[in-house]
């Protein structure tokens, strides 16, 4: 889900796009973008420095009608972030647009065209705010020069207002829509010559007050998702794939389903040799005329899957080894001053072993997509976060070139990372080549859970040094999961450079002697980016820690995770590996514990840490950078005297910079909340004979409405200051919540809970029976 | 060959009795509003109303619902004028959407029962419905914004 792994796949796709000639595409569209990209110095940070790098070109993001309609042009994938309202406001404040007249159209995945278009790593709006914001400008310029032309007056005369522009001498007016014909036929300014609006002018960034663009759509049920995509003669696809990852068929018998009334075919899927990357898992294929009939039918086929390398992973036996790979030194990732002087010359030696299984994304919307092949031409309808991995991938699975793939991007149920890859488009595209017809592929919810790509499971084992005054002198973090890297390539035993940039190598506080390593571990099963990725584990690991030795030094919480970050300074951590810092500039964002900090006592103030608490009650304090935003949260737990626990309200503080749309960051932490109480509470995937023991929502427990926090307050810092960058919205809220959350039962019952899931019945049978 | 009223509209089913009302729904009339999320009545994402009342109808056969008023988001009110969903865009409930057909159908019944619901009435009617965005508190304050204004009205 972090953009800094899509390194992992850029790798294959470059050499892919080589292989079949992405030269040709550079005829598909106009000049402009061209000489800009020549004379555009390659750029290694933000979003020049991604894949196919980032456009402005007015040309490609907006479009005036002549009734004044305004069309911005989305190239990010809406999965309940708000980027389609967001990236609209943006373009609309500049161009001067009045609101109600602008609407959105979803771009298909194309690169070359657009720039790159993965929606992930919490960058949407962080590195296209500044593009967006030209391309506004730019159609605004244009709109002006048309008017002045259309006059016959200086174009410094005419000035756009609202949705029209105006002649500052006469007072004449003419609207967007009776310019928009002649404004589209000039040449795009260059972008140094626009001017911009200043922040006070704003009328709908930073206001929050925009409503979703996609609001009534969803509430009447005719929002469209990957899943709703319905095409004429389309057939309707299940798949019964290895429910062990490299398992392979065997043989099976489809007779049974073969005679079932609506079943059209049954068929079988290749196995993409391991690592499987972002092809199928292969597998058996029932295709129908309904989903239910495929579905059915897909009960009846009898299969025998031949074992593969990982038949015997066994979550059990994992954590094991786990731990024991955490109880020898490891590759060192990050070494500061001498740890094991510090521990020896310790006063007090505190340690702590950490626990983070295997989680699902479990979208509410499961993969879904409808392909449509035709000779060596393929259409397809999905809800991914990645359109040009999309085209690629399927392009690769049907052996055809890159540009003969159409992506057509849906809304997302829900994406978390699971819809960053695109497997299940592949297996779309490659039925339809089969049966002939268009073919929806619908992954049942067993499907996403069995056949998901699992979040790592992670041990984390820390070691502190306190001296005589009670302050940590020496700091030792070991991390055992297995990398997503496992998923793309053979032979990976370690996490990789943008794994370890992920709230541990990059750890904020002013410890002379701080060594941070990382043993080998082999991955038994497929792992992806799940939303705030492998800071899930690093968070929980450090700010359980800090908890655990502010209370070995009897100190208060909050004071002593002030104390430990220590005093104001801007710096980028120094590692052995490379930090990636969200694959941003560390010029523009260095880490800055005056901000990290910061959240901190507005979150603590606004919770009244320190207050005094009804018996049972308890509160808990965790902070962490991620995604280069600053976030600290503080939940109140109630364990009452039923063992019933309970959170009474919740308290998170986000610095993401200046905020484009502070509604819809509200919403993301608010999510961020309900999300990471129930993986803390709940989310747990295990294997055991090589296959996950969770299947569906029964076993595979999300929170619900009768668990949620009653109240969550969001609290935003620094949210108007715009001379300062934008910072990520969507991830940085996740990873404080476990370790709070922990934290808080802590104060609440004195039971540290090292390994998660939490459960309500441990805490039950911990403290009630 | 069966009858069902569906937000309105009769319509002849002669598929296989034990289809859920879901597949038929989704797949035969193209009312695509009404959710799949996971087939187990685990999860709401399906919910529609049968006699004004919230069913799954991943679980219901379309023979339980022959000679019965079918009601799915598409057919709640005729331009999203409904008390529940006016309610869901005042306070963008919504993150991605995807369950909250569900949920409105949830809330819309449970309002029908119960116009003015207690916290608990909402912890009890809507628990059966998840979220994964994790839109909880803005459903919970946007089902006694749509009660407030039922009792207005």
């Amino acid at each position: 889900m972090s953009q800094d792994n899509l390194r992992i796949c850029n790798e294959s796709r470059r050499s892919f796009l080589l292989g079949f000639g992405a030269g040709s595409l550079l005829l598909a569209f106009g000049l402009p973008t061209l000489a800009r990209a020549a004379e555009t110095p390659k750029k290694e940070y933000g979003g020049e420095g991604q894949e196919h790098g980032l456009r402005d070109d007015p040309h490609l993001f907006v479009e005036i009608a002549p009734d004044g309609t305004v069309t911005v042009v989305c190239i990010r994938s809406e999965m309940g972030q708000g980027v389609r309202t967001s990236v609209a406001l943006v373009v609309a404040d500049e161009l001067g647009a009045d609101w109600p007249r602008v609407k959105v159209r979803q771009a298909p995945g194309d690169e070359e065209k657009y720039g790159n278009q993965d929606t992930d790593g919490s960058r949407s709006l962080r590195q296209s705010f500044a593009a967006l914001r030209r391309a506004g400008a730019a159609a605004r310029t244009m709109l002006e020069q048309a008017a002045a032309a259309q006059w016959g007056v200086p174009a410094a005369q005419v000035k756009a207002s609202i949705h029209e522009v105006v002649d500052t001498k006469s007072g004449r007016k003419l609207g967007f829509g009776e310019l928009a014909g002649k404004a589209a036929a000039l040449p795009a300014p260059h972008p140094d010559t626009l001017t911009l609006k200043s922040p006070t002018e704003f009328r709908y960034i930073g206001k929050g007050k925009t409503p979703l663009i996609d609001g009534h759509d969803i509430v009447t049920g005719s929002a469209h998702y990957g899943i709703d995509t319905r095409l004429d003669g389309m057939l309707y696809a299940v798949i019964a794939r290895p429910p062990v990852y490299g398992d392979k068929l065997a043989s099976f018998d489809g007779s049974a389903a073969e005679k079932m009334p609506g079943v059209v075919k049954v068929l079988t899927l290749a196995a993409t040799p391991l690592p499987s990357g972002f092809q199928p898992l292969g597998g058996v294929a029932v295709v129908a005329n309904n989903s239910w009939v495929a579905i059915k039918a897909r009960e009846q086929l009898k299969i025998n899957w031949s074992s593969g390398p990982n038949t015997h992973y066994d979550s059990v036996a994992y954590r094991a080894q786990l731990e024991a790979a955490n109880r020898k030194p490891g590759e060192v990732a990050r070494n500061d001053g001498n740890v094991d002087q510090a521990l020896s010359a310790a006063t007090k030696r505190v340690s702590a072993d950490y626990y983070i299984p295997h989680l699902a994304h479990a979208s509410m919307e499961p993969p879904s997509a409808v392909a449509k092949v035709a000779g060596d031409r393929c259409e397809v309808w999905a809800c991914t976060q990645a359109p040009q991995a999309v085209r690629e991938e399927v392009a690769k699975g049907l052996g055809i070139p890159v540009t003969n793939v159409t992506v057509n991007v849906t809304l997302l149920g829900g994406g978390f990372g699971r819809k960053s890859k695109p497997d299940y488009v592949v297996e779309a595209a490659l039925l339809s080549r089969a049966t002939g017809k268009p073919v929806k592929v619908l992954w049942t919810r067993e499907d996403d859970i069995v056949n998901d790509y699992f979040h790592a499971v992670s041990a984390e084992h820390l070691e502190a040094a306190l001296d005589g005054s009670g302050k940590v002198a020496g700091w030792l973090h070991r991390t055992a999961a297995p990398s997503i890297q496992s998923t793309f390539m053979p032979g990976i035993k370690h996490e990789q450079p943008f794994e370890l940039s992920q709230g541990l190598i990059d750890l904020p506080f002013a410890i002379p002697n701080v060594r941070v390593e990382n043993p080998a571990v082999e991955a038994h099963t497929r792992i992806g980016w799940f939303r705030s990725v492998y800071n899930i584990p690093h968070a929980f690991g450090v700010q359980s820690f800090v908890a655990e030795l502010a209370h070995a030094a009897g100190r208060d919480h909050r004071d002593f995770l002030l104390e430990l970050i220590g005093p104001d300074r801007r710096y980028v951590p120094t590692s052995r590996v490379e930090f990636s810092n969200y694959s941003e500039d560390p010029a523009l964002y260095p880490i800055d514990t005056k901000r990290l900090k910061r959240v901190i006592e507005t979150v603590t103030a606004a919770a009244n840490w320190g207050r005094a608490l009804p018996k049972g009650h308890g509160l808990g304090l965790a902070a962490h950078y991620s995604f280069v935003s600053y976030t600290a949260a503080v939940i109140e737990v109630e364990a009452g005297p039923d063992g019933k626990l309970s959170i009474p309200r919740v308290h998170i503080a986000i610095d993401c910079g200046p905020q484009v749309n502070p509604e819809r960051v509200r919403s993301q932490l608010e999510g961020a909340v309900i999300m990471g109480i129930g993986l803390a509470l709940h989310g747990e995937i295990s294997f055991k004979n090589g296959r996950s023991e969770q299947s569906n929502f029964n076993d595979y427990l999300v929170l619900r409405m009768n668990e949620a926090p009653r109240e969550i307050h969001v609290h935003m810092v620094g949210a108007d200051d715009f001379s300062v960058p934008l910072s990520g919205v969507g991830e940085p809220g996740l990873p404080p919540i476990a370790p709070a959350l922990t934290n808080a039962i802590f104060a609440a019952t004195g039971e540290r809970i090292r390994t998660l899931p939490v459960r309500q019945q441990w805490v039950k049978a911990k403290h009630i029976a | 060959m069966l009858t069902l009223s569906i937000n309105g509209h009769e319509h002849q089913f002669d598929g296989p009795p034990d289809m859920p009302l879901l597949w038929y729904l989704r797949d035969t009339l193209g009312y695509t509003g009404t959710k799949f999320g996971c087939g187990m009545a685990l999860c709401g994402a399906c919910t529609v109303h049968l006699n004004g009342t919230a069913v799954r109808s991943c679980i219901t056969p379309v023979v339980a619902a022959a000679g019965k008023q079918v009601t799915t988001i598409e057919g709640l009110s005729p331009d999203g004028s409904h008390p529940v969903q006016r309610a869901w865009m005042t306070l963008n409930v919504a993150q991605c959407g995807y369950c909250q057909a569900g949920q409105i159908m949830q809330a819309a019944s449970l309002l029908k029962s119960k116009p003015q619901p207690s916290d608990a009435d909402i912890d009890a009617a809507m628990s059966g419905n998840i979220c994964r965005c994790g839109t909880y508190t803005r459903i919970r304050d946007a089902i006694k914004l749509a009660a407030g204004e039922g009792s207005a009205a």
